[in-house]
């Protein structure tokens, strides 16, 4: 799944660790997350969209 | 970097029971060298120093239900799998090495615990030295 963290991140001036505790969550979560190591679950991305004010697919995309 | 609390919980009880395990493998060693017990009461002294051992696992899995974080959970619960494989692996053809005779029964005080936790600590260092997920992913 792609997304769209790191430039929403970027936007916003914020490093790992600042989206990381606004999230509640490791510095590694949100790395992990970024470089498309890890999907969140749902109620996370839930609170990730939420964080950044968008829906949920306007920050993460399926791959074809 | 600031540790979870789940963790903080993990290496406090970690600490504790590796400490009862470090009195208790010490005096049940004195003990059964200087004043041997009888049956049945040796079978209770001799087990002494596997009771800090299970708390040991009770910790790590107490972690695994407690770490708030999905992501590190995840770690913690393949490497927990791969260890678990691992020391599958080394004691089941450790088994048919003595069952064949090519190795002396006995396992020299090195049983499967012993090698559940080599297998959590590879695990462990594999991710921290690839940063990949560890050998379970």
């Amino acid at each position: 799944m792609k997304n769209r963290l790191k430039s929403l991140r970027a936007e916003r001036d914020w490093s790992q660790q600042d989206l990381a505790e606004r999230l509640g969550i490791s510095r590694q979560s949100v790395n992990a997350i970024e470089t498309g190591k890890y999907d969140p679950s749902l109620p996370l991305a839930f609170r990730i969209a939420a964080l950044f004010d968008a829906k949920i697919e306007q920050i993460f995309e399926a791959e074809e | 970097m600031s540790q979870s609390p789940a963790i903080l919980r993990y290496l406090r009880r970690l600490a504790g029971f590796m400490l009862v395990y470090m009195v208790l493998i010490f005096a049940t060693g004195y003990v059964f060298r200087h004043m041997p017990p009888e049956k049945p009461f040796a079978y209770l002294v001799a087990v002494l120093p596997a009771l800090p051992i299970l708390g040991v696992f009770w910790t790590i899995f107490r972690l695994l239900v407690e770490e708030t974080d999905e992501y590190m959970r995840m770690l913690f619960v393949r490497q927990s799998l791969f260890a678990t494989a691992f020391c599958l692996t080394i004691m089941t053809m450790w088994e048919f090495l003595q069952n064949y005779e090519v190795v002396p029964a006995g396992n020299g005080g090195f049983g499967a615990a012993f090698f559940w936790f080599i297998g959590l600590g590879i695990s462990a260092v594999w991710s921290r030295i690839t940063g990949s997920d560890g050998p379970c992913a």
